[in-house]
């Protein structure tokens, strides 16, 4: 089961804030598919939210086919959005998280981490021999 | 989650309140969809106790008619199905807790005691407790179990949120939207303090001065404006452009060179009419957020010496 964290002040629309949280608990394996997400009562009651906000959120989840209502029964999870290549198991992770403990070593802080991380991303998008993933151009 | 062919949940039709030569509400029209939750705000003094009177059946208009789910409030069919908590939340301070939901059921038709129970106990409020020594928030939450466990379709609530903790606040108001999901209660709730509502409501009535100065669905309204930032005219007195359409300015304010602005937009479109900007004076335009919307329409009576806001 999910549990909400609304932000008022992030700027971020609330049903947005809450379809994002879902899809980060898909990436990281805390829901899967045939889960249930919590009813619109146990949202609002938590949140204090407008429960036609969570409504909101869960058709945009719906729309985007990660969820599924069932009536009378809730809302379930139909797809997952983690992949074996980021599980807490996967090389690349451990690459990442050796690396992480490197460049703390190194004296750097989160936001030069995170700075250091967006570039060498730029860095690997822009780089021509790196494989497109729209390969049907040719 | 309502009839959709049904009465909407209030109605008030050219309402007028006078009350001993003092005019506490005039010209009031507008509709309230079932379902919905309203936040009724203004200033202090506005009027949105007296209108929330007159939907509960407490005082008849001087003027105009007041309907709740087609019925005259005051009459059976309407008090069946308003419950309304006043500011004052007229509990007997030497009742204890059970007493008082015993009295809530005999005086009411339906009555779901199990709830009332529920409700106050989630507070942790001891059913033989005097409500005369409970905290505000928890005397808040009895008045609440009460005109929840009505089963009302029409919560009417004076500042339910007043004088509570932050913590308390975030419960009672759990507890209402909860409610609201639950059995599709349409819930005005007033207060002054409009930013403790923003994720509440989805419907506003603004009351300034004894009228309604804004009623609708919050997302529609927020998209009927635009706010605009940019540099002010030099040439017009107001810092707007010359083609503006001022008549649909809602409140325009220039600091230095800065003039920022909330404006209606032109019917059927996402802008303002005459904002169009140049590449030299870009605007930079925005839908306003709820508070930046009320305040707009709350300062407009200024407007009407812009000149002085422009000097």
């Amino acid at each position: 089961m999910i549990e909400f964290q609304v932000d008022r002040h992030s700027g971020v629309a609330t049903y947005l804030q809450l379809v994002n949280q879902v899809k980060q608990a898909l990436r990281l394996g805390v829901l899967e598919p045939g889960d249930r997400l919590p009813t619109a009562r146990a949202v609002v009651e938590a949140t204090a939210i407008n429960p036609n906000t969570v409504l909101k959120a869960y058709r945009e989840l719906e729309r985007e086919g990660l969820v599924e209502p069932r009536p009378g029964r809730g809302t379930f999870v139909t797809r997952s959005l983690s992949r074996p290549e980021s599980a807490a198991d996967s090389p690349l992770r451990a690459d990442l998280v050796a690396w992480m403990r490197r460049a703390r070593d190194a004296g750097l802080d989160r936001d030069e981490i995170t700075a250091l991380v967006e570039a060498a991303r730029a860095e690997a998008e822009s780089d021509p021999a790196a494989p497109a993933r729209k390969d049907n151009t040719t | 989650m309502n009839d959709p062919t049904a009465a909407p949940a209030l109605r008030a039709t050219a309402v007028e309140q006078r009350f001993k030569g003092t005019t506490a509400l005039q010209d009031c029209t507008f509709d309230l969809p079932a379902g919905r939750i309203a936040a009724l705000v203004g200033p202090n003094g506005a009027g949105k106790s007296t209108l929330l009177h007159l939907a509960a059946g407490l005082l008849r208009p001087t003027g105009g008619e007041v309907r709740v789910f087609g019925s005259e409030p005051g009459t059976p069919p309407a008090l069946g199905r308003t419950a309304f908590v006043s500011q004052d939340r007229p509990l007997f301070p030497q009742f204890t807790v059970a007493d008082t939901l015993a009295a809530g059921r005999r005086l009411n038709r339906t009555w779901d005691q199990a709830e009332a129970e529920r409700i106050v106990r989630a507070g942790n409020i001891p059913l033989t407790a005097r409500i005369g020594t409970l905290s505000g928030g928890r005397r808040t939450r009895v008045a609440l179990a009460l005109a929840l466990a009505k089963r009302a379709d029409l919560l009417l609530l004076d500042e339910p949120l007043a004088d509570l903790d932050p913590l308390v606040r975030h419960e009672i108001t759990g507890l209402l939207m909860a409610e609201a999901a639950e059995r599709g209660t349409t819930v005005v709730i007033s207060s002054h303090v409009l930013p403790e509502l923003e994720d509440v409501c989805d419907h506003v009535l603004l009351v300034q001065d004894g009228r309604i100065r804004l009623a609708g669905d919050t997302d529609d309204l927020r998209e009927a404006h635009t706010r605009l930032t940019g540099r002010a005219d030099p040439s017009t007195p107001d810092g707007l452009p010359t083609a503006a359409d001022r008549g649909a300015v809602v409140h325009a304010a220039t600091t230095g060179r800065q003039l920022t602005a909330v404006i209606r937009n032109a019917p059927g479109t996402r802008r303002p009419a005459g904002f169009d900007g140049t590449a030299d004076t870009p605007w930079i335009t925005a839908t306003p957020s709820l508070e930046q919307l009320l305040l707009a329409h709350l300062r407009a009576p200024a407007a009407a010496h812009r000149t002085e806001a422009a000097a």
